[in-house]
């Protein structure tokens, strides 16, 4: 058994972890405020732009002429995968979910027979990937500031994938990254950017399909301006929402953390007090049993 | 003929503005143009400029918002501005813009190639407008 004190040390270490849990836990709260603001602020641009591409794309799809970040290279057969984790642990299942389900990709493509490349986005989902894929790995981002994303930074991986497409290196680019939901939900979600999904539209619906538009100064200019534009938008949002889940994600496993240590230091609190008490009973039957001999 | 059009006024970082309004004004490519309710179905990319608010009830614009450029839906239900970034034209300071300037001016001496220039260039067609908002907005 565990002497009185090898126990008062492992109760002060359990003691201080749980003081750094709860601190840790403190600070994701107050930064996970912050970050779901961000992101919920970034929602209406995205969802805009998304519904103002989609009126002009459905017109311009299928023409002549029509940019190839919207038309694609007409074939799926080489893909670049965007990862986009935290650059910090601690958050629970937070960069293992987002990893998992990229890594599941990967094989799906390798089972039909695509090549692929990975961007990523993170060091966490670097350190991870670089062991498998390492001849795979085209790019790395991981210069996020910590206080949250700004719209430069999106904008720079942004160009960096249209640098890499207009090269001719992959024909659909998709991004994963966690959907925030809510402190204890994140959806690892996986959106293809790159060529850009165009809505089913009805036909002969001349307001859906972007006929009634009359555009200032072309329809391709304007569509070779948004294109890019988009792309950086929705890393943008893929970039908050990543941050939001990261900071509710770490939250809730700092939360259980919390707790966990606090039951630890109770059960181990009870056998101190049994082995302490235990003592003083052997203590006093030697005593007595002494002075009985005497 | 309803006499109000939803204005939306987004930037990446935030919902800056969404009410219904009489009339907006917005820097298009091709130059200002008005916007009143049921008007025809539009797209436009955005100069740097003036976005003027209009109640629909004084003659004087309710608000007005400096933007750097950005793209303009117009369809029979609103308006929806797409802007990179917008301040309030009673926000402009000659500080922020003078800082602006010469931050333009930095890049445009150290840019290494087109795309750099192009954007340097940008940024001091910005500032410029930006001064015009603030001397006009201060007539």
């Amino acid at each position: 058994m565990a002497s009185l004190k090898d126990l008062r040390i492992r109760i002060t270490s359990v003691q201080s972890t749980k003081k750094i849990t709860s601190a840790m836990k403190m600070v994701a709260a107050s930064k996970l405020r912050r970050a779901q603001e961000a992101a919920e602020q970034a929602r209406p641009y995205a969802q805009r732009m998304e519904g103002m591409l989609g009126n002009l794309a459905a017109g311009a799809v299928g023409q002549d002429g029509a940019p190839a970040l919207l038309s694609g290279t007409g074939k799926d057969d080489s893909h670049l995968v965007v990862v986009m984790t935290a650059n910090r642990g601690l958050c629970g299942g937070f960069n293992t979910n987002i990893i998992r389900s990229a890594r599941q990709m990967i094989r799906d493509l390798q089972a039909q027979g695509k090549s692929f490349k990975i961007f990523t986005v993170g060091s966490k989902c670097r350190d991870n990937m670089k062991r498998e894929y390492a001849d795979y790995m085209v790019g790395h981002f991981d210069e996020f500031g910590r206080t949250g994303s700004s719209f430069a930074e999106a904008e720079h991986i942004g160009q960096a994938v249209t640098a890499m497409f207009d090269a001719g290196d992959f024909d659909v680019c998709t991004l994963i990254y966690a959907n925030f939901v809510s402190a204890m939900t994140q959806n690892v979600t996986r959106q293809q950017v790159i060529p850009f999904p165009v809505p089913e539209v009805d036909e002969g619906d001349d307001a859906a399909t972007g006929g009634g538009y009359e555009y200032e100064p072309s329809d391709t200019e304007i569509l070779t301006d948004l294109l890019p534009r988009n792309l950086a938008i929705q890393i943008f949002r893929a970039l908050l929402e990543n941050g939001a889940s990261e900071q509710g994600a770490r939250m809730s496993a700092m939360d259980s953390a919390t707790r966990n240590a606090g039951d630890m230091i109770d059960s181990l609190k009870m056998t101190y007090n049994r082995t302490r008490q235990a003592q003083i009973t052997t203590e006093l039957i030697e005593i007595i049993s002494g002075a009985e001999a005497i | 003929m309803a006499d109000t059009l939803q204005l939306d006024l987004v930037s990446p970082a935030k919902l800056l503005m969404s009410e219904s309004v009489g009339m907006v004004v917005v820097p298009g490519i091709e130059g200002y143009f008005g916007v009143l309710p049921d008007h025809m179905p539009l797209l436009s990319t955005l100069r740097p400029g003036v976005v003027s608010v209009h109640d629909g009830v004084t003659d004087a614009p309710s608000k007005q918002f400096f933007v750097d450029g950005g793209f303009a839906e117009v369809n029979p239900d609103g308006c929806t501005l797409l802007v990179d970034e917008a301040i309030a034209v009673e926000d402009l300071t000659a500080d922020n813009i003078a800082e602006r300037q010469s931050a333009a001016e930095e890049r445009m001496q150290s840019a290494e190639n087109d795309i750099e220039r192009a954007a340097a260039e940008r940024a001091l067609l910005v500032a410029e407008e930006m001064t015009r908002a603030m001397t006009e907005a201060a007539a």
